[in-house]
């Protein structure tokens, strides 16, 4: 095709040449000036052909590209092969360590009014103590699936999987399958892996409602809308192992599910924002917890029946531009409701007052706001402010009068609420150093005063920039 | 309840679907963003998920990039892990299995040229560094040419009713682009052997194409932002091979190289670096058109 072309091209400009040596009258002229003009362009064009002809060639061997090499020129022409690592599967590894110290024993650490989740949930032990190191390898498994494993190493030695999933990427339609241990999707701070938090620990409404955060076992299915605003829609099926859920040992594939969505988008090129709206639902059974009763005997109490979470959560985000390297700011709030309705056993192991049962509702609420400001590249400075309601609670046993409240001591009303100030030093994206200080009160009649230094260092496989 | 919820979610679907458009073009840079129009006029859509006055490190997954990828026919990035802080998030987000990596609708730029600065060493002690080399490559036309031509079949490909259309501008482009090519050359030739202080290595492939020189970065190492420790160390170190000028690209931190600039008594001057930097660099011929004018008045 292109040397027909060619002969083409280099006929029209053979043909000009005697014509414009000939002409006399305007009439020529003209044409001699646009023959001049023809010239010109395909001389250009002729350049600019052999320049593609030579990149075809060294491309493909074969001038005419078909679809197919198309799909494999990424591969075909190219230095190396597109992949999210030179190493496959990308491996990354978290170090975390903490200084500490607090005016309250952390091995005491309890929520006030409300259910221990069970949850690693207290602040970090005084004095020096590592922290999670966690290890992350992932990797695109075949072009229909991903996989994505996050191992925890706790201090004390045992080893956590705190994720461990395959994801689709070939559903299309917006749509993707995720199965196996996830962080779920419901609110906003979930998602997030601790070591990428603005707060060396979770706000209150995590601890108290989800253990710290919520990491089933099971199958998530999301939707993107095919829309320019950011929406999606989410749905969650799981075992219900851990808090508000129990394990259990049930032929069920819903003990716990999950609905959410999430909408979100830009306003200009300096803000953007994140908004959802997300239900938890699960029925455990048996979930146990421990208290002191009115005889300070150590008891056993179980809950059995159904818990529901609605939880709203939103993100705003400002950088000049858009742009975050010099300053930018970052607010963040979530609201946590549930309630729960079941019966309660108190004292399962007939260690005190022997073992009762009765029914048991309760409805409690919490929410946080906290804001982080990059002043200066590098610095960072938060705030965050945790409220919990522990609402109504009834207990069957105490309305009947065969136990009293103080039997129950955990789950005596209090409003529990917290104070937290940070600041940290980010040498480039790879570490980070932090001073956290807080005023506690999540226990009824114990503040207690938090100071921390943490350091989080990150190795390997660069990290996602999650919104 | 559920009923409201649905006709409200069908209403936010109605009021915000995209206008269709043959393709829609995702682009991570401008430059790619101005590249896919300049080759599919108005049988594209393109979408830019950064602007110039962004380090194009830095970028986050955010909702709206989620959203624009889920409607993509093609995404056009840089690769080279430029984009690996962000691009693999969005893509596995988005639900689109058009646009993963390896499918026709995923290209990677710096697939199509030499890298240049590849690292002998692969070490987070050197910085930010990119395994596969240096990923700004658009500074260098010779480049741009090469991506463009693939740009081209990528389109033609993925829409093959227009294949022709693609192709006629592809040549017309490149026919352009050779010409400019050919007079920012010689407008630039007294910048030949130019020694210069650059922000971030994100200059080489101008600074190479142009025969310039790099004689200091402001960066201690890439990715780290200058301290005022180093910035001493610099002017010191300048002292035995004196720039001409301090560069730096729109979305850089002007301080640093005004300080620099100052001390050592030579002009700090601005690139667009991308498509949209400044007011002249409307496209990538304003882009070239407009550095080179820029490096030519610092130098003077």
């Amino acid at each position: 095709m292109h040397r027909t072309l060619l002969c083409a091209m280099a006929f029209a400009v053979a043909w000009g040449t005697p014509l414009a040596a000939r002409a006399q009258d305007p009439e020529l002229s003209k044409l001699r000036e646009e023959v001049r003009q023809l010239r010109q362009a395909y001389e250009s064009r002729i350049q600019a052909l052999e320049a593609r002809l030579k990149e075809t060639e060294a491309k493909a061997g074969k001038a005419e590209p078909s679809a197919a090499q198309a799909e494999t020129a990424a591969a075909g022409t190219g230095t190396r092969p597109a992949g999210e690592n030179a190493f496959n599967p990308a491996v990354s590894l978290i170090l975390q360590g903490t200084l500490a110290g607090n005016s309250r024993d952390p091995g005491t650490y309890r929520i006030s009014g409300f259910v221990p989740s069970g949850g690693e949930v207290a602040p970090p032990k005084r004095g020096f103590s590592l922290a999670e190191s966690e290890l992350n390898v992932s990797a695109s498994v075949d072009p229909y699936f991903r996989g994505q494993l996050s191992a925890a190493f706790t201090p004390d030695n045992r080893v956590e999987v705190e994720e461990a999933y395959f994801q689709t990427l070939a559903l299309g339609r917006g749509f993707t399958l995720k199965g196996g241990r996830f962080l779920s999707g419901i609110g906003y701070q979930n998602e997030i892996h601790q070591h990428a938090w603005d707060f060396q620990d979770a706000s209150l409404v995590y601890k108290a409602f989800l253990g710290g955060r919520l990491n089933d076992d099971g199958l998530q299915l999301k939707w993107v809308a095919p829309t320019d605003l950011f929406v999606e829609l989410g749905a969650e099926l799981g075992r219900g192992r851990q808090f508000p859920g129990a394990e259990g040992n049930r032929n069920s594939v819903a003990n716990a599910g999950s609905l959410f969505g999430h909408t979100g988008g830009d306003i200009g090129a300096s803000m953007a924002w994140r908004a959802g709206l997300s239900y938890l639902r699960a029925s455990p059974q048996d979930r146990g917890y421990g208290d002191l009763d009115s005889t300070g005997t150590g008891v056993n109490n179980t809950f059995s029946g159904k818990t529901r979470l609605w939880a709203v959560d939103g993100i705003f985000k400002w950088a000049p531009n858009g742009n975050s390297t010099q300053t930018n700011l970052k607010l963040q709030g979530e609201y946590f409701q549930r309630s729960e309705d079941g019966s309660l056993t108190y004292d399962t192991q007939a260690a005190s007052l022997g073992t009762q049962s009765g029914s048991y509702s309760s409805r409690q609420s919490g929410w946080y706001l906290q804001g982080v400001y990059q002043f200066v590249p590098q610095w960072r400075v938060g705030y965050r402010y945790d409220r919990l309601g522990a609402g109504t609670t009834s207990i069957g046993q105490v309305s009947s009068g065969a136990l009293s409240a103080a039997d129950f001591p955990i789950l005596g009303g209090y409003n529990a609420k917290r104070n937290t100030l940070m600041v940290d030093w980010s040498a480039g994206e790879f570490s980070r150093l932090r001073l956290q200080l807080a005023r506690d009160y999540s226990r009824i009649g114990e503040p207690d005063n938090q100071i921390l230094l943490q350091y989080i260092m990150s190795l390997g496989q660069h990290g996602a920039h999650r919104f | 309840m559920i009923q409201v919820k649905l006709v409200f979610a069908a209403c936010l679907i109605a009021a915000t679907l995209p206008a269709s458009a043959a393709l829609n073009v995702f682009a991570c840079t401008p430059e790619w963003g101005s590249l896919a129009s300049e080759l599919g006029g108005d049988k594209v859509t393109v979408f830019n998920a950064t602007n110039a006055l962004q380090d194009p490190h830095r970028i986050e997954a955010r909702p709206s990039l989620i959203a624009r990828a889920r409607s993509a026919d093609l995404v056009v990035c840089t690769g080279a892990e430029l984009e690996i802080g962000w691009l693999p998030l969005v893509l596995t987000q988005s639900g689109n299995s058009k646009i993963q990596a390896g499918q026709p609708g995923y290209m990677e730029a710096s697939s199509y040229v030499e890298l240049i600065e590849k690292p002998q060493r692969i070490d987070r002690s050197m910085g930010d560094v990119h395994a596969a080399g240096n990923p700004h490559i658009h500074l260098d036309p010779r480049n741009v040419a090469k991506v463009a031509a693939a740009l081209s079949d990528r389109m033609a490909a993925l829409d093959s009713a227009q294949s022709a259309y693609y192709r006629e501008r592809a040549r017309f482009f490149l026919q352009r682009w050779a010409a400019a090519t050919a007079e920012w050359e010689k407008r630039a030739a007294p910048l030949k052997g130019v020694p210069l202080v650059v922000y971030h290595r994100n200059l080489s492939y101008l600074v190479r194409w142009l025969g310039m020189r790099e004689v200091g970065n402001l960066e201690p190492k890439p990715g780290l932002p200058p301290t005022a420790s180093y910035l001493v160390e610099l002017l010191a170190q300048l002292q035995r091979d004196p720039p001409k000028a301090v560069v730096r690209s729109a979305y850089n931190d002007p301080r640093a190289a005004q300080w620099l600039a100052e001390r050592a008594g030579i002009p700090s001057e601005l690139v667009p670096f991308t498509v949209g930097g400044t007011e002249r660099a409307k496209d990538l011929f304003g882009l070239f058109d407009d550095t080179i004018e820029r490096l030519l008045g610092a130098v003077k």
